[in-house]
């Protein structure tokens, strides 16, 4: 294996909260460049393993790299590689569109230079360099899920994080934000998304599926729906994950 | 008919942001009614409405006969609501919320146990966690229980199961269909479009508008889009390209396929001729049947451009 050609790689990868064991020894690799959908029922692990990938939690045992650093021992470089975006939480309100980039520029230690020319290039090619100056608060969603991903990636990083970046969001916006993923990894970049949209498993180019903390099922969308004889990954999901003990 | 909920001409704004336009709509006793739309779309605001927290600027609601601003106090004990935010007390236990709720409303949690048992039997195990450190889905149970425990006439359900995976969100609705067995009217919002064919109406609503409310199988059947899926061995490429062509109204991706929507000049063989010479392998292009998505899409199309 050369070690550029996975961006992620977790071999054994545990974490034990007192005797609940949240991700119980998962390995796999995610390829430079690829879309990579990381699928499981609520309470499956999920969120435990993202924060071990991105640098926020140690695993209890299990060795990682991402981005080229050590999951065990550079968790503080990891976030300087990565870039990260959810629903939940990802823009500032009260602050307008270009504070919000240059905050998250800022924070990922871009020089003004750097900034301002990025920033100048990132809202021409979003088409919103008229609403620089508005509040995030003021924009409609779909404007503030492709402005959440510019602050995300306005550092160029090896590897985006997307957790649940679509949730709660209309079939027309979810499917133009597909697009910006699309684009993204078409230049190179990895993406490493997860959602309840089953149909947007189908445009990763392969799929892990989580089930009370193991990988249960991992692979391309149509290797997936052969394998269980079914036509969708939505039919696949509800075959791997039904069974599920600790979910809900 | 006998509408438990009518809506004439409701508007209510925020500044200068016209979050609700003019909204009118009646729903059925015993109805399941869906409210589809995106973030932003007004959905939380008619909700709040119907609840009883917020006033309209415009318009009157009322709800099972009563006034939602001036009959608010009698109108609280017949409505069960559920926010879109988790809004029980983390610190409680999954147990204390279930009986601060029951005292709220003057009620046992025992004399209406039958109501929520298939619920909140499932939560049974852990009476004394509190809420705060249960799961995702648990918690969605925890709120519907409480929204229950005073037995409404109507359930007011806001998103809720935006967040939760497919697997959940099954066994939610069954809950949903259980409930509606027992007489309840239940107004659901979504924006999973699959959720949405639970329903027996449902209410478009885009930007503090209604787009359209009719059945799913009506909104589908009036489609009346000339609608096919595409494949190839690239299909960002094949999206781009279709998008390009003159005849094609609107492409956009559908699961493992795209659907286009092609104008009365479009046809496939020659849409194919040209992709095949343009480089794309296996390519297929084949009539497609819509769905609630479809709908949706097309009917913020002009919105959107």
């Amino acid at each position: 294996m050369k070690e550029n050609d996975n961006v992620i790689s977790v071999k054994g990868l545990t974490k034990r909260f007192g005797d609940f064991t949240a991700v119980d020894n998962i390995s796999f690799d995610v390829k430079r460049g690829e879309i990579f959908g990381f699928l499981g029922a609520n309470g499956a692990g999920k969120t435990t393993a993202m924060r071990m990938l991105c640098g926020l939690s140690y695993p209890t045992s299990g060795d990682g790299y991402v981005a080229g650093c050590d999951i065990n021992r550079q968790a503080d470089e990891i976030k300087r590689h990565i870039g990260y975006m959810s629903q939940k939480f990802s823009l500032y309100g009260n602050l307008s569109l270009e504070e919000n980039l240059k905050l998250f520029a800022t924070i990922y230690g871009m020089t003004d230079e750097e900034i301002k020319a990025s920033s100048k290039k990132l809202f021409e090619e979003l088409e919103m360099d008229s609403m620089r100056d508005t509040l995030v608060k003021d924009i409609p969603v779909g404007w503030k899920q492709k402005l959440a991903f510019a602050t995300a990636t306005i550092h160029r990083p090896e590897v985006v994080f997307l957790d649940e970046p679509t949730g709660g969001v209309d079939p027309a916006t979810r499917r133009k934000f597909w697009e910006l993923i699309y684009k993204a990894a078409s230049e190179g970049m990895t993406i490493f998304v997860t959602t309840h949209y089953l149909d947007e498993a189908e445009y990763c180019n392969r799929v892990s599926i989580m089930v009370d903390g193991k990988i249960s099922a991992l692979a391309s969308p149509e290797v997936l729906k052969e394998k269980y004889h079914v036509e969708t990954m939505d039919e696949v999901f509800r075959i791997v994950a039904k069974d599920a003990i600790r979910g809900e | 008919m006998n509408p438990i909920i009518r809506l004439n001409e409701i508007t209510k704004r925020y500044g200068g942001l016209v979050a609700v336009d003019e909204v009118s709509l009646t729903v059925d006793r015993g109805e399941m009614f869906g409210i589809i739309g995106p973030d932003g779309s007004g959905k939380s605001t008619l909700y709040k409405i119907l609840a009883t927290l917020l006033k309209p600027d415009k318009g009157t609601a009322t709800v099972c006969g009563f006034d939602t601003v001036k009959d608010y106090k009698r109108l609280r004990t017949m409505i069960g609501y559920m926010p879109e935010r988790f809004s029980l007390y983390q610190d409680l236990t999954v147990e204390e919320n279930l009986s601060f709720f029951a005292s709220l409303f003057g009620v046992s949690v025992k004399e209406n146990y039958d109501l929520i048992a298939p619920i909140f039997g499932q939560l049974e195990r852990f009476p004394s966690r509190k809420a705060g450190a249960l799961s995702g889905g648990m918690k969605q149970k925890l709120a519907l229980s409480c929204a229950l425990i005073h037995r409404p006439e109507i359930l007011l359900l806001d998103e809720p199961t935006t967040g939760v995976d497919a697997v959940s969100r099954g066994e939610f609705w069954d809950m949903l269909s259980t409930l509606k067995r027992k007489g309840i009217t239940i107004i659901v919002s979504t924006s999973y479009m699959d959720e949405a064919t639970r329903c027996e109406r449902i209410a478009m609503m885009n930007k503090g508008h209604i787009l359209d409310i009719d059945t799913p199988s009506n909104l589908v059947a009036g489609l009346g889009e000339n609608l096919y899926n595409a494949v190839s061995d690239d299909m960002f490429g094949l999206l781009t390209q279709l998008r390009s062509m003159p005849d094609v109204i609107d492409c956009y991706t559908f699961g493992a396929t795209l659907h286009v929507v092609g104008s009365n000049s479009f046809n496939s063989d020659k849409a194919m001729a040209k992709l095949l010479v343009s480089g794309h392998k296996d390519v297929k292009i084949y009539p497609a049947k819509g769905n609630i998505e479809d709908v949706f899409i097309k009917l913020t199309r002009d919105e959107r451009e």
